[in-house]
């Protein structure tokens, strides 16, 4: 660039200082604002049902801003872990290039080919991030709040969005909801990459529904509940966290998890090394964003999921707060919740750094010859264990993972097929000495 | 091929723990964490670009990096290339058009009237520098290949030719004019010697 106005804009955009000092300037706006206008506003917040749809609204906010941030931090571990820098050019520390992406995404040529089924094409991309924002719904963000200026008796109202009966179920539902559009857009493409991205996606969901459910099945035999606020307040109401009962179904549902969300090493709908771009690959600019987005988000929802399922949600011992519904203690436990998710993310974002991608038959394997048989080994146990009335005694649980841990090592030892699967009916060659 | 010449490998038994992954798992975690935290490393490998170039601390191989083509000019300053189409047929990427017409000096028949490549479908494979009978095309080190239309990088003769005059401090015409393979009688000599008035 020569254009010296686009140079000066440049440095300026640089220095530490202009861009803290933009973001502190924004934020100060933004409390000034919702500060002028609190008298407006204020009757919405004592009713359960105004509230939620605030807390709809600002989750739906901070998620959105956060998948941009995710989307940076991937980056940087990407560069980091590979002794790069990352993006390091857009703003101070390449703090802008969220919004420089953003820009490019929009204003990028919008490409429909012509050999595409049209209805289908459009609604993927829009199926595939509505679906994974459908799962915000449930997640207790911040436990139970009683505003100041609500009458001392009246019932706390909820920081979820929607407090369901059924609880995770839903969850499950709408996750499993998100590989239509995943299989759409693989189907409306007419690509045969395209096709089989969306084919992997579907079998890949299927299979891992199946370990993510049984591992989300001890959780419910231990707690006895579906609501996740519940779940969680069990777990801070004994301070023992699910996964010090259950670390063998955590285990199950992080990798659940990590492939139901597509993420590397179960990104096998969008291998880029074999399949161009997956399912993605007609898409472009704005569309191709929101599978984007819809990735990101998805990751983000299971984290919370897993947070509040295994880690205690809002909980952790020693912070002040906890027992009572106070505005400030709202702040506290969102804080708390917030930086667990996001622990999470990092440590789905160094997987993915880390591992290489599954091939697909080895990925049937692991949940079909693996996973499977220990989620219903370990759901057999934890039903005995309950129906002892032993479920929530930390030393019986952990017994019963060590048992199946050991039983597993043992047959792991025993089995002399090969990790890699070669195709069992090749014929076995020996070795010769060489002479 | 006899039978000791075959070697079977075999996949190496693995124990119970590296068959449940997970400790494999951990220690790439580590290796990736160790990475991550590697300031110095990183800063010892990296070229920040624009304001780093590997030109300057010398990293870059200017001999025979692939980049930008330029057409050489002989000794008098004339387009070097004959015209005999070797470059364009060689070329896998078909990115060279060529119109010959008759020469204007008496040492070669043909000279190159028009010459255009599209430097975005080239794939800088240098087949065009292999083909070139009399060394005329080469590929130099500029890299910094940028343009607002797709217009622009259909560089044509003179445009080449100015890439020569660019690159010739840092790249000098391979050979001399006198090429040591292919050129036999009367032709070596009208290429060794061009400016010697001969009968034609
Ligand atoms: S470098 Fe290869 S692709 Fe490019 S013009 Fe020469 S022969 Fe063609
Ligand atoms: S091969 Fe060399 S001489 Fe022949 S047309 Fe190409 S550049 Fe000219």
């Amino acid at each position: 660039m020569t254009d010296p106005t686009i140079k000066r804009i440049e440095t300026l955009l640089r220095k530490p200082g202009v861009i803290f000092g933009a973001g502190a300037a924004i934020l100060l706006l933004v409390t000034a604002l919702l500060a002028l206008a609190f008298p407006l506003y204020k009757p919405l917040l004592s009713a359960q049902f105004p509230f939620s749809m605030i807390v709809l609204a600002v989750m739906l906010a901070l998620i959105l801003s956060a998948t941009a941030v995710c989307i940076l931090a991937e980056r940087k571990i990407a560069g980091f872990t590979q002794d790069r820098y990352g993006p390091n050019r857009v703003g101070f520390w390449g703090l802008l290039q969220p919004l420089a992406d953003g820009l490019k995404f929009l204003l990028k040529e919008d490409i429909i080919p012509r050999h595409v089924d049209k209805p289908l094409f459009l609604l993927a991309p829009a199926l595939a991030l509505a679906a994974s924002l459908l799962g915000f719904a449930i997640i207790p963000w911040a436990g139970q709040v009683r505003w100041p200026w609500m009458p001392p008796d009246a019932p706390p109202l909820s920081t979820q969005v929607a407090n369901l009966n059924v609880g995770f179920l839903y969850l499950l539902a709408v996750g499993s909801l998100s590989v239509y559009g995943v299989v759409l857009a693989g189907y409306a493409s007419n690509n045969k990459y395209a096709f089989y991205g969306g084919m992997r996606a579907a079998a890949q969901i299927i299979s891992y529904e199946l370990p993510l459910g049984l591992g989300l099945l001890v959780v419910l035999l231990v707690s006895g509940t579906l609501q996740l606020d519940q779940i969680v307040q069990q777990q801070a109401a004994t301070g023992v966290w699910n996964i010090f009962l259950h670390p063998v179904a955590f285990f199950l549902v992080l990798v659940s998890a990590l492939a139901e969300a597509n993420r590397a090493p179960f990104d096998l709908p969008e291998a880029e090394q074999e399949l161009v771009g997956g399912y993605h690959t007609e898409y472009s600019a704005m569309k191709f964003a929101m599978f984007f987005l819809g990735e990101y988000v998805h990751m983000i929802t299971s984290s919370a999921l897993m947070v509040a399922l295994f880690f205690g949600g809002w909980h952790v011992w020693g912070l002040p707060g906890l027992e009572n519904v106070t505005w400030w203690a709202m702040l506290v436990k969102l804080v708390a919740y917030l930086t667990k998710v996001a622990l999470f993310i990092a440590l789905f974002m160094l997987v993915r750094w880390t591992l290489p991608r599954f091939r697909f038959d080895q990925l049937m394997r692991v949940a079909w010859q693996s996973l499977v048989p220990i989620g219903v080994a370990l759901l057999a146990a934890t039903a005995v264990l309950t129906y002892l009335g032993w479920q929530h005694n930390v030393w019986a649980s952990l017994a019963a993972n060590l048992l199946l841990l050991v039983v597993l090592l043992r047959s792991a030892a025993r089995s002399k097929r090969p990790v890699t699967a070669r195709q069992d009916d090749l014929p076995e060659v020996d070795v010769r000495p060489t002479a | 091929m006899r039978d000791d010449d075959i070697i079977v490998l075999k996949e190496p038994e693995l124990t119970a723990a590296e068959r449940l992954y997970l400790p494999q798992i951990l220690d790439g975690l580590k290796t990736t964490l160790r990475h991550m935290f590697d300031l110095q490393r990183r800063r010892a490998v990296v070229h920040q670009y624009p304001e780093q170039k590997r030109e300057d601390t010398g990293e870059l191989r200017t001999a025979n990096y692939h980049g930008v083509h330029r057409l050489n000019k002989d000794p008098d300053g004339r387009v070097a290339c004959v015209a005999c189409f070797m470059c364009s047929t060689a070329c896998p990427a078909h990115c060279i058009h060529i119109e010959a017409g008759e020469s204007p000096w008496p040492d070669r028949e043909k000279y190159p009237v028009k010459f255009d490549i599209d430097e975005l479908r080239c794939i800088y494979c240098g087949m065009c520098e292999e083909a070139c009978p009399v060394d005329a095309i080469e590929l130099t080190p500029l890299y910094e290949l940028v343009s607002c239309t797709r217009e622009e990088l259909i560089l044509d003769k003179e445009k080449l030719l100015q890439v020569y005059e660019e690159t010739k401090a840092v790249k000098p015409r391979k050979n001399p004019p006198v090429t040591d393979y292919g050129l036999t009688g009367r032709q070596s000599l009208d290429v060794a010697q061009p400016n010697v008035e001969r009968k034609v």
